[in-house]
């Protein structure tokens, strides 16, 4: 897992050397301005000497500056790395994201995605930062200063070692008793906060049902419950500071009374005594940070892993080795094809398909919803493989092909049509990034998009916002249409495409596809009969099976669905009529 | 922890007030803690100040006076250690004391205000739901109370300490020695305009860092919900060139705030050093020269004072900056405590009624028949069986003054009938059932339900009397038969089993592995749509009201279930006065009456052998001349 992440890092190694470097600089710079310190005193101010105090002065000036500019590059080095690795994440999740299957989207979810790319990579970002500084400073200045007293005065140093295991020990203890309940009573407060969520959404139901006072009294339930798990946290969290402090007296004590028994004796100096009493705190400050430390790096190790999934989920829908470059035609072949979405659907998306559909011709699909009319026109772009079975296309199984050519080949118009923000232009040249302004109005006529497209004052200029919420959902499907067409694909689907289209438009989109586009193999899923009569096949489809295939007059005849929708659709308005 | 980012905060009269409010707040049930809190983190911070000053009396009365003598007496030092080690425990003791006690002050708030907060939002008008984001309300509850927790337990205390630190250490210094007071204070000020060159800067980044991180997360959301026309359209490469492109932008903005926060403490710390430096020559020099009477051990003193000055002076100032952070996230917090409630002024209320001679009077019995207790302003009261009838009557209404939405609607449906809504959306058909509850309350005309007006019925006991099924189903966390409870809390489990056979929810709800007793996550999602919609109709069964209001559900299910669901709701609309708002137009056949809505008024009305003859909208509609939705 490291390895992987560490892969990341090599473009930034240069800062990440750097950071804990400088900041080694500083923590020896500063442990030197107390040793500095006491020769002020000794050799200068009890000697009397000016010169002396003058002469050390400088020295610890010119350390304090050093230390400045070392703590300022280690700040910066520490600051660039890690950003630097932090948008490296995010780019390499990104781009193994965009090769995903849907398969594996669905596995961590879109909003698990998300969350993962951003709060989760903004945790290991601050986590590196910290590992680049602080899990030098800590130690470091604990080591140095240890050094340092036992240099000075080793007999008096034992009491650091003690003190150091004292608080050790007590600030251990406090993480790790503190940390689980602190870990549990986060999730819990997550619990708290979807149930707040939960009453807030549905707060037409609360209402409808006058149920405010129970919520309210549930709510009171569970608040009291974190109430007490996070008073139980925190009483064992607050040893901590008195501990440190007793820590420290306890030290400043113990060298009082025998730094001044040594002075005395002449076995220490009084500045000695007084560097010592700093480093006191340089030691016990240094336990504070390590403890803190080691909590929140625990904590970024959920993100890391979270991360890491991420980055070594491989996609299932791959190409094979020496793939085919080109689709020769539009012709279709399904062969005792089965398709689910996976282990824990109830049951099979389609079972059994066979299909013979020539080049050029035109499909019908029809069927309730969940009878598998999507499923089946998405095995053809691969966005889903087919569980067992074959699917030719153009006498080749698709999984033969190069996926960017398969997909290039297969143009497909989606139920949810999505616009993404950027000018229409933008959005149709999705289709055909190099298209000429001709080839953009030839396919918006097709679609029966350009009238109202010029009726924009800003035409084919006109800014989409995101999702395509400020055009209304005929338009929007209609220029999806045509950003389909602009492919030229073999292959054509319209996935109830123009469910919000009028009948009128419907039939001149049909009428122009029926003119132009002979050669190219279309589909169209639609609940409306008018759409499909046409079709050189209809496919009726119920329950993931294929409940008859003909054209409309044969299909009236033999297939009791397809009748009973005629029936209440068309003759529904006739018998009126 | 993560640091507070230095980021430049303004103090204003607003943000003051609040503090005072939130102080308020605090203090109110904890009025004699957080004097008890004060007092001891005085004692503590003093015995930090006096350990500091304790180095000075060592040096200059017993060490400095023994140098030299041939037998010299540790006998009066052992006797200072006791009473410092005394003094030192008092600092512990009252350090330890003041966290615990604040424990309960900060919890104990937090939970006040948690409980307070959704109490509060409970009773609100659900207009306050339909006019604000509920990702802002939600923030009020997650950001906003955590940043307030932080304040009370961590801020509060920890700048009053530094405050008292502070000060103790000043009077200290300036007793030990004037002119080294004057260096320090200099340093100080050097200290203070260095972070505030710091912090502009870095406020400048962390906001434009902010901005960065909201556009690649907004990125990532579009081309994750596109994800199938990148696939389709195999634009995968493109995508990812404008995702570097966002990616980077935020990078450079990262490092950049990044950067200023970092140094921001390695110069402060070290300038602090180099003022130790300044203060250690000039103590040298003074102490050499015997000026002003400094000794030895008072430069020793003043020395370790200097080092535990400008600790607390950099922390004041940023706990400084996270309480008047917090200020913002406590006005968010008050400003939903103090939203105005619902009101109600109904008096009318549901009873059990009985008949005595030929009136209807109230009836002990639970098991009489329901009916309305209608108080007059005479003091006589008047029983009306409950029935179901509701009238509109020339209503209009508008969502906001200016915007009228419904036109002159008039309408009557008695016990028995189906009354269904079509059009397009924005029509007003969804409006249309948020009167009938007073969710919203009419401008004009008026709402009958068995005679009685409804702004005259208690709005508690005018919602019990309705049955409603929403567009999208709500459930809550918690079992099946919790939530089909929701309906009538006192109905037990075979009453609740008789409300699932009803809704043909039994079924599937057997086939769950822990039947009756399985819970559900997370607003149902390890169900079906379809097995959502028949809990929400069993829900609606158990409530039992003579008043239905459904409002269809737009999503689609596959065909079998849908069929399910049809015959359940037919089963529930038997025998009530039932309003549905259709999104489709297979369901709404059998209706008694069809109103065809455009615009906020009723274009048609009649049953649907009557609109196909007349061929205008309804007709169009159903032959697909038109869109529905």
């Amino acid at each position: 897992m490291i390895k992987r992440l560490l892969q990341e890092v090599k473009e930034f190694k240069k800062a990440s050397l750097a950071a804990p470097l400088f900041m080694v600089g500083e923590v020896l710079l500063e442990i030197s301005l107390p040793f500095l310190m006491s020769y002020i005193i000794d050799q200068g101010v009890n000697q009397g000497d000016l010169g002396a105090v003058v002469r050390y002065g400088t020295i610890m000036a010119a350390a304090a500056f050093a230390s400045l500019f070392c703590g300022v590059m280690s700040g910066r080095n520490a600051a660039y790395a890690s950003a630097g690795v932090a948008r490296n994440l995010r780019r390499a999740m990104f781009a193994n994201v965009q090769d995903f299957s849907f398969q594996n989207v669905d596995h961590f979810s879109t909003a698990g995605l998300i969350t993962r790319m951003m709060s989760d990579v903004t945790n290991v970002q601050n986590a590196y930062q910290m590992v680049l500084r602080m899990c030098v400073r800590a130690p470091l200045t604990l080591i140095c200063a240890l050094t340092m007293t036992f240099i000075i005065n080793a007999e008096l140093s034992t009491v650091f070692l003690y003190a150091a295991l004292f608080l050790g020990l007590v600030l251990g203890l406090v993480v790790r008793f503190a940390h689980p309940i602190f870990l549990k009573v986060f999730e819990r407060y997550d619990d708290l906060n979807a149930g707040v969520q939960e009453n807030i959404t549905n707060m037409r139901v609360v209402k409808a049902y006058v149920k405010e006072a129970d919520e309210i009294e549930k709510f009171h339930g569970a608040s009291y419950q974190i109430y007490k798990m996070f008073k139980k946290a925190e009483n064992i969290l607050i040893f901590n500071s008195p501990s440190m402090q007793l820590t420290m007296y306890g030290c400043i004590l113990f060298i009082s009374w025998l730094g001044a028994q040594r002075i005395v004796a002449g076995s220490l100096t009084t500045g000695e005594l007084m560097s010592m009493m700093t480093y006191t705190m340089n030691i016990l400050m240094s336990l504070m940070m390590l403890s803190m430390i080691f909590v929140m790096l625990s904590m970024s190790i959920a993100s890391v892993k979270r991360i890491y999934e991420v980055l070594m989920e491989k996609s299932d829908i791959v190409n094979q080795k020496n793939p085919l470059t080109e689709v020769s035609d539009g012709s279709i072949h399904f062969h005792h094809v089965y398709f689910d979405y996976g282990k824990d659907a109830e049951n099979a998306a389609l079972r059994d398909i066979n299909l013979e559909i020539a080049s050029g011709q035109a499909i019908g699909i029809l069927g309730g919803t969940g009878s598998g009319k999507s499923s089946l026109v998405q095995l053809l772009p691969r966005l889903y493989d087919v569980t067992s079975g074959e699917l030719f296309i153009g006498g080749h199984n698709v999984k033969e092909y190069d996926l960017k050519v398969l997909r290039d080949s297969v143009a497909m118009v989606l139920q949810n049509n999505v616009l993404f923000s950027g000018t229409i232009k933008d959005n149709l040249r999705w289709g055909k990034a190099d298209a000429s302004e001709e080839e953009l109005i030839r396919v918006c006529q097709m679609a029966q998009a350009d009238e109202f497209i010029r009726q924009f004052p800003d035409g084919y200029d006109t800014y989409i916002e995101q999702g395509g919420s400020n055009v209304s959902g005929g338009q929007r499907q209609r220029l999806c249409i045509a950003r389909a067409l602009l492919k030229a694909p073999k292959i054509l689907i319209l996935d109830d495409s123009t469910s919000a289209v009028d009948t009128r438009t419907d039939f001149l989109i049909r009428k122009a596809f029926r003119e132009d586009l002979g050669d190219m193999t279309k589909f169209i899923i639609s609940q409306r009969i008018a759409s499909i009569e046409d079709a050189d096949q209809i496919i009726v489809m119920d329950d993931g099976q294929i409940s008859g295939i003909g054209t409309h007059e044969e299909l009236l005849i033999n297939n009791g669905i397809y009748r009973e929708v005629y029936e209440t659709q068309v003759k529904g308005g006739e018998e009126h009529a | 922890m993560p640091r507070p980012a230095p980021v430049r905060v303004k103090v204003d009269e607003q943000s003051l007030q609040v503090l005072k409010r939130l102080m308020g707040y605090v203090i109110h049930s904890y009025k004699g803690t957080c004097l008890l809190v004060l007092i001891l983190i005085v004692i503590s911070s003093l015995a930090t100040v006096i350990s500091s000053l304790f180095i000075k009396s060592l040096i200059d009365d017993y060490i400095i006076p023994l140098l030299g003598q041939s037998d010299p007496s540790f006998q009066p030092l052992l006797e200072t250690l006791g009473k410092m080690a005394a003094l030192f425990l008092c600092g512990v003791l009252a350090n330890y004391g003041s966290n615990k006690l604040l424990i309960e002050v900060s919890q104990g708030t937090m939970k006040r205000v948690r409980d307070d907060l959704f109490a509060h939002m409970e009773k609100l008008p659900i207009r306050y739901f339909d006019t604000n984001y509920h990702g802002d309300i939600m923030s009020v509850y997650t950001n906003d109370t955590d940043t307030l927790r932080q304040v009370i337990s961590q801020s509060f205390p920890q700048f009053v300490s530094s405050l008292i630190t502070i000060i103790g250490v000043f009077v200290s210094m300036c007793v030990l020695s004037l002119p080294l007071t004057i260096i320090v204070i200099v340093m100080v000020f050097v200290m203070k305009q260095a972070m505030s060159k710091i912090t502009a800067k870095s406020s400048v980044y962390f906001h434009r860092q902010q901005k960065d991180l909201g556009k690649v997360n907004g990125y990532i959301e579009e081309m994750m919900s596109g994800t199938k026309v990148v696939k389709v359209f195999t634009h995968e490469e493109e995508v990812k060139k404008e995702f570097d492109e966002v990616n980077n932008t935020l990078f450079e903005s990262a490092y950049q705030a990044n950067q200023f926060a970092n140094i921001l403490m390695p110069i402060l710390g070290n300038l602090g050093n180099i003022s130790y430096v300044l203060t250690a020559i000039a103590g040298g020099v003074l102490a050499i020269n015997g000026f002003g009477g400094l000794t030895l051990g008072a430069l020793a003193s003043f020395l370790q004072l200097n080092k535990s000055f400008t600790n607390p002076i950099m922390q004041v100032s940023q706990q400084f900056n996270s309480v008047i952070m917090a200020a913002a996230g406590a006005k968010r917090i008050f400003a939903l405590m103090d939203e105005p409630l619902e009101k109600d002024e109904g008096m009318v209320t549901l009873t059990h009624i009985k008949k005595v001679d030929g009136e209807w009077g109230e009836s002990e019995d639970q098991s009489d028949k329901w009916g309305w207790r209608h108080p007059h302003n005479d003091g006589s009261v008047t029983y009306v069986p409950l029935v179901g009838d509701i009238i509109f009557d020339h209503v209009d209404f508008g969502y906001r003054d200016d915007k009228q939405i419904l036109f002159d609607i008039n309408l009557y449906a008695h016990r028995g009938q189906k009354v269904a809504f079509v059009g397009a959306t924005g029509a007003g058909k969804t409006t249309i059932t948020n009167l009938i509850n007073r969710f919203y309350d009419i401008q004009k005309g008026s709402i009958t339900y068995d005679g009685i007006d409804v702004k005259l019925i208690r709005k508690e006991d005018l919602r019990r009397s309705l049955g409603i099924v929403l567009q999208d189903t709500h459930l809550f966390t918690g079992t099946i038969m919790d939530n089909i409870r929701y309906g009538n809390r006192e109905a037990d489990e075979a009453a609740v089993m008789a409300a699932a056979k009803l809704a043909n929810a039994d079924g599937f709800i057997r086939h769950l592995e822990h039947g009756y007793q399985t819970v559900i996550r997370s607003d149902g999602a390890s169900l079906s749509q379809g097995q959502r919609q028949l809990l929400s109709i069993a829900r609606a069964a158990l409530a039992n009201a003579p008043v239905l209001i459904l409002d269809e559900a737009t999503s689609s299910i596959d065909s079998r279930t849908e069929k399910i669901v049809q015959d359940g709701m037919d089963k529930l609309m038997a025998g009530r006065t039932v309003f549905v708002i259709a999104h489709r137009l297979s369901t709404i056949r059998n209706s008694d009456v069809i109103m065809v809505m455009d615009h906020g008024r009723i274009l048609e009305r009649g049953n649907h052998e009557k609109l196909m003859e007349e061929k205008k909208v309804y007709y169009q509609l159903y032959t697909g001349g038109l869109e529905l939705d």
